[in-house]
């Protein structure tokens, strides 16, 4: 009785996990199929640099998260080194996004033909004014 | 649940395909790299998906050491767009 009533919680607490690992991977899944359609679709670098930065780290986020808990505990395997990896990820890839969209932007890309406002031309400006 | 898996995976490899067919198509530079950036996390999750699959946590290494290289690569391509050299020998600045 008491060995059926274990694995009874034990089936449980497995498939709560289950739909756990199951609602994160959708998640990643489904952001990482906008960040796919966002660049294909948008116009311009500077917003697919949007796209790519920030859907993607989300995305990207959630599926380390629902391995990490798949082998953490339906397989009792603590694996650090993904942890590392999600803070590495969330840290680094808007910074590659914003040093991406800089550079295009020093290099003289033009902006989209939809584009309504360009602040950084206006800083450009002042700041080159400053310096005569 | 092994359904589920196969399923993200494929998903996640029609994403792959629409991030290729930017890295061929793109008209700049910056697009290729910004189009190689997301390639390097879509392949980061599809190892992901892959030793879920597998069922082994030895390919686990692999995702910390690609979403390094991916960024490393991002910053020096940045780099060399922007200045047009990737290292500066001039120290005096």
């Amino acid at each position: 009785m008491r060995n059926s009533l274990r694995e009874e919680r034990f089936s449980i607490e497995t498939t709560i996990v289950n739909i756990l690992i199951i609602i994160l991977i959708s998640v990643g899944v489904i952001f990482s199929a906008v960040t796919a359609l966002g660049l294909v679709r948008l116009p311009d670098v500077y917003t697919r640099t949007h796209a790519a930065s920030k859907s993607s780290t989300l995305g990207v986020m959630c599926i380390l998260g629902g391995t990490f808990i798949h082998f953490w505990l339906l397989e009792d395997h603590f694996n650090p080194q993904l942890v590392i990896a999600i803070a590495f990820l969330f840290i680094t890839s808007p910074v590659a996004g914003h040093l991406i969209g800089r550079a295009s932007y020093m290099s003289g890309i033009p902006l989209a033909e939809e584009t309504v406002r360009d602040d950084m031309k206006i800083a450009i400006e002042k700041k080159k004014g400053e310096q005569k | 649940m092994m359904t589920f898996y196969w399923v993200s995976l494929l998903v996640i490899s029609f994403a792959f395909s629409g991030l290729l067919y930017r890295l061929v198509k793109g008209p700049t530079v910056a697009d290729r790299v910004v189009a190689l950036d997301a390639l390097g996390v879509a392949l980061v999750s599809i190892v992901a998906l892959l030793s879920l699959i597998i069922g082994t946590e030895f390919f686990l290494e692999i995702i910390l050491l690609l979403s390094i290289l991916s960024f490393i690569g991002t910053t020096a391509f940045a780099k060399f767009i922007e200045r047009g050299e990737i290292f500066d020998r001039n120290n005096n600045r």
